[in-house]
């Protein structure tokens, strides 16, 4: 799941393959990675990709601000999913 | 009255100085401690040898230390250029070296930006709030010092006259200008700001824009003159975090812009949001659509609307009253209180009620000019009525109903606003020639539902090379803020040219139009 995310964020806003470029614990924010529609398309990506629903109220930087916290909370939705 | 801007921080402070100033996450600061901390940096920036009107760049996110350090900057007798956090390292270097800057501050996230301008900018001293990361080399630590400044009014000796800020913008020609603004000018039009928006005491402000330009650093200085307190988000990238912090705090004011409006209104239709708690509600940096005031009323039931138009040069120039933003939902209303508006057409005399004309600004809230930029100064300074007084020719064309409200037809010039973000068309330009594979490329705006406008290249490969639509784009990410990356690239065999043989956007559209309907 992680690659799967990486690869997305490289190549959609990054544009690169450059794996070094990104940190998997680095905040999207301070990395100036994302902004208002960045964060659309991450979340557009994971439910399409990871068959889950993002609620409006998840989308915090808890849930969505770096790789990690991405992977934590798509395998915990995952697992809560019906 | 004031005279200095950092003096309505002062004369707050002296009536309230335990008012809460700013809320930014989880930090609260009074009066007290905005001026205590301004204090400190004035004083460490004079002992680096700032001196009356030296820039001092603040390069930084909308934390509190950023709205703090702009008052110690100007209390340091400085100048100060807030720089937006997404610049990238070419575009900042540019505006560090083109306003002379003596003293950079920032924060360690952002050293991936400014960290080889150490060896680049060596007369440039930089000051950095740790975080929890190592500082690179030759990078001083900004909390060490200032602990042991003291809190006491450093000396003062500019005046009104002197230049408080430059405001860097998008021009047509790629490069930013410096918008040279005054301690007069600013103070002028905070003071009509405030008059028609009626901020008082009790206000509590919300704002998510960057401090860095006019819109956003106006919340935090109407705040102050008003002895309000701010609540400053980030960004308005979490909506989540935006919406629960605006009702949490119980907000007044909201400062938004169509982009998030849009935004505000999708999340709307999923999951109902209500803020009741605000009363002031402004738009500007852009058009609002007609469409969304509807669903505007419905999200903000107690609040008074104001559309309003202003641009860096002027900060703000038109609001329209909010009891018409219903009958008139598309005009942006009249003069701001001190100031006069003209619609001329290119003979220079006033156009017939209804027609279309430029608009000419004329008051005491134009900027100086742009720095180091004479000529291009002069192209939008241009005579007044009286001698030696000039008027801000705008780059927009407007036209006027017949109580003299005015409506927004078209920009003269060919920048894209889009998200309310001024792009230069060259300047995306100039970032895609940078790839050598780039035979020919020309960027234009194309309407978007959420944007406004969306940032579109049309570029031609040169025969032999190959070059991806990501390729473009990384180097576009390389070198320009996020809201400049083109969300379109479309890679064309060839671009139509005038039968002068000029590239025209007019003709790349018309011939495109099939393939732009097709993007999303």
């Amino acid at each position: 799941m992680k690659n799967i995310i990486r690869k997305y964020i490289l190549e959609n806003l990054l544009f690169t393959d450059d794996e070094t470029v990104l940190q998997d614990n680095e905040s999207f924010l301070d990395g100036g990675i994302i902004d208002s529609t960045g964060v659309m398309e991450i979340i557009l990506f994971i439910e399409d990709t990871f068959g889950i629903k993002v609620n409006d109220d998840e989308m915090l930087p808890v849930n969505l601000d770096s790789v990690d916290n991405l992977v934590t909370f798509i395998k915990r939705k995952q697992l809560i999913a019906a | 009255m004031p005279r200095l801007l950092q003096e309505t921080l002062l004369a707050t402070t002296e009536c309230y100085p335990d008012h809460t100033a700013l809320v930014v996450g989880d930090v609260r600061m009074s009066y007290l401690e905005v001026t205590h901390y301004a204090y400190r940096l004035a004083h460490a920036l004079h002992s680096r040898g700032v001196r009356r009107g030296d820039r001092v760049a603040i390069f930084m996110d909308n934390t509190w230390q950023c709205a703090s350090s702009i008052f110690g900057v100007l209390l340091a007798g400085g100048v100060f250029v807030a720089i937006n956090a997404q610049t990238k390292h070419d575009k900042l270097a540019f505006i560090l070296r083109d306003s002379d800057t003596r003293v950079l501050l920032s924060e360690a996230h952002l050293a991936r930006v400014f960290g080889s301008l150490v060896e680049q900018l060596p007369r440039l001293q930089i000051l950095c709030i740790p975080e929890s990361k190592a500082l690179p080399a030759g990078v001083e630590n900004l909390d060490e010092a200032l602990v042991n400044m003291p809190t006491t009014p450093p000396l003062q000796s500019a005046i009104t006259l002197d230049l408080a800020a430059l405001i860097y913008t998008s021009g047509t020609t790629g490069d930013p200008k410096g918008v040279m603004h005054t301690h007069q000018s600013l103070l002028f039009v905070l003071d009509s700001i405030n008059e028609y928006l009626g901020f008082t005491h009790d206000d509590r402000l919300f704002s998510a824009l960057p401090l860095n330009f006019g819109y956003g650093l106006f919340q935090w200085l109407s705040a102050v003159r008003a002895g309000a307190t701010l609540v400053l988000e980030r960004s308005f990238t979490y909506p989540a975090q935006v919406f629960k912090c605006m009702n949490d705090e119980a907000v007044t004011s909201f400062a938004c812009v169509p982009t998030v409006f849009a935004l505000m209104l999708a999340h709307d239709a999923k999951q109902p949001l209500h803020f009741p708690s605000v009363r002031i509600l402004t738009n500007a940096a852009a058009a609002l659509p007609v469409e969304f005031i509807s669903g505007i009323h419905r999200l903000f039931p107690n609040a008074s609307l104001y559309k309003m138009h202003g641009q860096t040069e002027c900060i703000r120039c038109a609001y329209l009253n909010p009891d018409l933003a219903d009958s008139k939902p598309e005009s942006v209303g009249h003069a701001i209180p001190g100031t006069e508006l003209l619609l001329l057409g290119e003979n220079g005399r006033a156009v017939a009620q209804g027609e279309v004309g430029t608009l000419y600004v004329r008051g005491p809230h134009l900027m100086k000019g742009y720095w180091n930029q004479p000529e291009k100064t002069a192209d939008v300074l241009v005579p007044a009525s009286l001698p030696n007084e000039f008027m801000l020719k705008s780059g927009d064309l407007f036209r006027q109903d017949a109580d003299g409200d005015l409506y927004f037809v078209a920009r003269s010039d060919e920048i894209i606003k889009s998200r309310g973000e001024k792009v230069s068309p060259a300047e995306v330009e100039n970032a895609i020639y940078r790839l050598p594979a780039v035979q020919e490329v020309v960027v234009a705006g194309i309407p978007d539902p959420l944007l406004g406008q969306a940032v579109c290249a049309f570029v031609v490969v040169r025969e032999g090379e190959k070059l991806s639509i990501q390729q473009i784009k990384h180097s576009c990410s390389e070198r320009l803020e996020n809201y400049m990356i083109p969300k379109h690239v479309l890679l064309l065999p060839e671009l139509p040219r005038t039968t002068n043989g000029k590239l025209s956007r007019k003709l790349i559209m018309e011939q495109c139009e099939a393939l732009l309907a097709k993007l999303e």
